[in-house]
């Protein structure tokens, strides 16, 4: 049956219109036209700018007709467009005063901020035409792509193993053997997914997928003369379409069923998706951006601003996303709910997320609205949210972001005492809490270990390479006469800066890469890994490649052969990790025994068993695990025990007993000469001396009693 | 678009010659829906098709399902490399059966 609102109500200057309806905000294909909606609180009229794909003029510009207005909502429906085939956009008029912060100019072309697809960089690194009138095109998607029978994985969190990555930067290189044409691109990803499984990581975290602007900020490198990039595009154009450019099919405009084939597949293979979002800023940056689309629709809403109208720079990057206004927060919730529903995405992390705590003025609010939305959001109920729970403007509350029993935090601090031990600082009891899951951030207020996102690396800073690699930053490349990144890297060289011949200490180097990554597989919380780490990927000391589309950020897979012994150990650790639940418990140590094992959950140890030293001096320390114990008694496993001797010097280590019938048995000790330095879980051979060990400096050991 | 329907045994042979897309797509299915009965046969080749826009690939897509729903069967036929690549990577390619030229698709009906 036909429906009864299909035939047009009014024409302009031959395209036949109805009253349009204001939900669902964007551009919605219906029986016979597009409907299109769109708010503003402060422009006084609006027209829809209709182009042809790719056509510098447009050929139509359509008043929206004052009875067509509901509210502060500009909707009408057009009928007979070949919608597959547009590019829509919005003029808007309204008062232009700085002072008031009203910027509404009906000479420029607004693009849609609900916009599915965005054209004008449907290609990476293709020069735009500067002269474009409208550069990032609204277009029309589908959204009836055929999931058959997959939906998110909802795997619990402390059972994650997070693998981040860049779209381009993990399939660009020549050197990753997958089809030219899928370089760099969402489908380059699709055929790398055996890698990701071999690895055995269950859920890659995206950086930022929305449509962003790789020439934003372009300019060139002062020292070769190569054009720098937003290459990590922490910028976003478009909340809700895929970066067209990552997209092997984004000439075509299909970047849409690329990405969602994508998750469909990782799905298939156990593997989650969760994106970086921005929602601190977007890419229209300060007075001085350009005007793309928020900024001339709604300036006020949307972004904070300062008394005399300039833009507060809580992110660092020229404006700060309004969030905690009610129609931004509207936004951001319609956003992610689109994610979630239309794309299978199994969680989110947000980038520099203390500021979405903010209110209007800046000021932290104690109960904030956006984060209490999304926390009780019954579309995202069971998807992760993550917080960077720090910004620019000096907010940092890892251990204190509002959560309402449902925000996890990337563990900086966690970052932080793991390298200081790792190098031999001492800060042994730090280190003990950051292996618990950082008890003293989080148990004293009901929140698990899996709150606690635990990493050494990410994007942001040295690769595990670099970290063992370089005392501090080399970012000449960046342009910015080294003044960019930070200083506090908390990384030693190993006795000499870069790469060097010296088999010593590229031997003590490797050694040192499989220590974090052992302390990071059998710490309590979430395990992340950078992209490229598994094979000691570089960026030549530089802490901030977020301007380079090259070397310094592609993964080069002939590393896979060239440190296989480092890939091989990941593969391990990460293996034994998935193998032993009780290093993945949902909820915090207790330092007691309540199943009558005999034994605690956990144990402290030293060079003396029972006996840990936590004195300043003390360099060493290990912990055991009571099987009994695993996941609060709830499943039985294995006894685990793990010794860390971060000292320069090889050292005893007397081994707490078992109980009787049980043997120690090596599953990985990082001081012994590979390939013996760790062990296909289920296969280890059984400790000789099993009242100690010795360990060598610098080592980790991983024994499992059985 | 051009479309040329043919019968080899109890086997439409449809012919696509030009480009499907939303323009060409509602000529797609006024055409070949028709062929869709209850345990029939349907080829489709493909062979003169250079290019299939998000909406051709969802008429196709369309059009098999119906073929599904009357336990009927359909092949695509001579899909070229970028085509066929476009399905791959957008996730239509692995609903359909596909051959490379016209006598294995006939073949593969019989």
């Amino acid at each position: 049956m036909d429906r009864i609102d299909i035939h047009p109500t009014h024409s302009y200057e031959g395209f036949k219109l109805r009253s349009g309806k204001p939900f669902p905000f964007g551009a919605t294909i219906v029986p016979g036209g597009v409907n299109f909606s769109i708010f503003s609180s402060h422009a006084i009229s609006c027209t829809l700018v209709l182009f042809e794909k790719h056509e510098k003029k447009p050929f139509a510009e359509i008043p929206f007709p004052e009875e067509f207005r509901i509210g502060n909502v500009y909707c009408m429906t057009v009928f007979d467009l070949d919608y597959e085939n547009l590019e829509y956009g919005y003029r808007m008029d309204g008062p232009n005063n700085f002072q008031a912060g009203h910027w509404f100019d009906s000479s420029k072309i607004l693009m849609d901020p609900y916009a599915k697809i965005i054209g004008g960089r449907d290609v990476w690194g293709v020069t735009p035409d500067w002269n474009d009138i409208y550069h990032h095109r609204a277009r029309i998607a589908f959204d009836d792509f055929d999931w058959e029978d997959d939906r998110p994985l909802e795997i619990p969190p402390e059972d994650q193993v997070i693998y981040e990555m860049h779209v381009r930067s993990f399939t660009r290189h020549a050197s990753s053997g997958v089809k030219e044409r899928h370089q760099g691109t969402f489908a380059g990803i699709r055929e790398k997914i055996p890698y990701l499984k071999e690895l055995g990581v269950n859920a890659v975290e995206l950086m930022p997928i929305y449509e962003f602007d790789e020439f934003e900020n372009s300019r060139p490198n002062p020292q070769t003369g190569e054009t720098l990039y937003n290459y990590w595009g922490y910028s976003t154009v478009g909340f809700f379409a895929p970066k067209a450019g990552y997209a092997a099919t984004g000439k075509f405009g299909m970047q849409v069923d690329e990405l969602k084939s994508l998750v469909k597949e990782l799905h298939k293979n156990g593997i989650e998706v969760i994106l970086d979002v921005v929602f601190n800023h977007t890419a229209e940056g300060n007075e001085n951006g350009p005007t793309i689309s928020f900024r001339g629709i709604d300036n006020k809403t949307y972004y904070m601003l300062t008394p005399e109208g300039y833009y507060y720079n809580f992110s660092g990057t020229g404006n700060t996303l309004n969030c905690n206004n009610p129609i931004v927060r509207g936004i951001v919730l319609d956003c992610l709910r689109y994610w979630a529903s239309e794309y299978h995405i199994d969680g989110f992390r947000f980038d520099l997320a203390a500021i979405l705590g903010r209110d209007p003025w800046g000021a932290p609010l104690a109960n904030p609205p956006l984060l209490e939305s999304l926390a009780f959001d019954p579309i995202l109920a069971k998807c992760k949210l993550i917080a960077e729970a720090w910004d620019a403007g000096g907010l940092y509350q890892v251990g204190s972001f509002p959560a309402y029993g449902r925000w996890a935090e990337w563990n900086g601090k966690y970052r932080d005492g793991i390298r200081k031990f790792l190098k031999g600082d001492g800060t042994v009891g730090d280190a003990a809490q950051r292996l618990q899951g950082s008890p003293d951030l989080y148990a004293w207020s009901g929140r698990a270990p899996a709150t606690s996102i635990n990493f050494i690396t990410a994007h942001d800073g040295f690769t595990m390479m670099d970290l063992v690699s370089y005392d501090g930053k080399h970012n000449e490349a960046n342009g910015e006469n080294n003044n960019d990144g930070t200083n506090d890297n908390d990384s030693w060289n190993c006795g000499w800066e870069g790469p060097t011949d010296d088999q010593g200490i590229n031997a003590l180097r490797h050694r040192q890469i499989k220590n974090a990554l052992a302390m990071l597989m059998v710490s309590q919380g979430v395990p992340m890994i950078l992209m490229g780490d598994e094979v000691g990927r570089t960026q030549y000391g530089n802490n901030n490649t977020y301007c380079h589309d090259n070397d310094l950020n592609w993964l080069d897979w002939t590393l896979l052969e060239k440190n296989a012994d480092l890939f091989k150990f990941f593969k391990h650790c990460i293996a034994f990790r998935n193998l032993h639940p009780v290093l993945r418990n949902p909820w915090h140590f207790q330092n007691r025994d309540y199943v009558g094992s005999g034994y605690a959950d956990i144990t402290w140890h030293g060079t003396q068993a029972w006996n840990a030293d936590w004195s300043d001096s003390s360099r060493t320390i290990a912990f055991m695990l009571c099987g009994k114990h695993a996941k609060q008694g709830a499943v039985e496993d294995n006894y685990i025990y793990v010794a860390m001797n971060m000292h320069w010097e090889s050292l005893w280590f007397e081994i707490p007993g078992l109980p009787v019938g049980m043997n120690w048995h090596v599953f990985a000790n990082t001081g012994a000469t590979p390939p013996n330095e760790s062990w296909q879980p289920g296969t280890e051979p059984m400790l000789e001396n099993q009242s100690g060990l010795l360990m060598g400096d610098r080592s980790v050991a991983i024994l499992v009693g059985k | 678009m051009e479309i040329n329907i043919t019968t080899t045994e109890d086997i439409k042979v449809v012919e696509l010659i030009g480009d499907i897309d939303a323009n060409t797509a509602p000529t797609v299915t006024e055409q070949v829906k028709p062929l869709v009965e209850p345990g029939s046969k349907i080829l489709l080749d493909m062979t003169k098709v250079e290019y299939m826009s998000s909406a051709g690939l969802r008429t196709l897509l369309t059009i098999h399902r119906q073929a599904e729903a009357k336990q009927g069967n359909l092949v695509l036929v001579g899909l070229n490399e970028e085509v066929e690549d476009t399905m791959s990577v957008t996730g239509f390619l692995e609903h359909f059966k596909t051959t490379k030229d016209l006598e294995a698709g006939l073949a593969a009906l019989k």
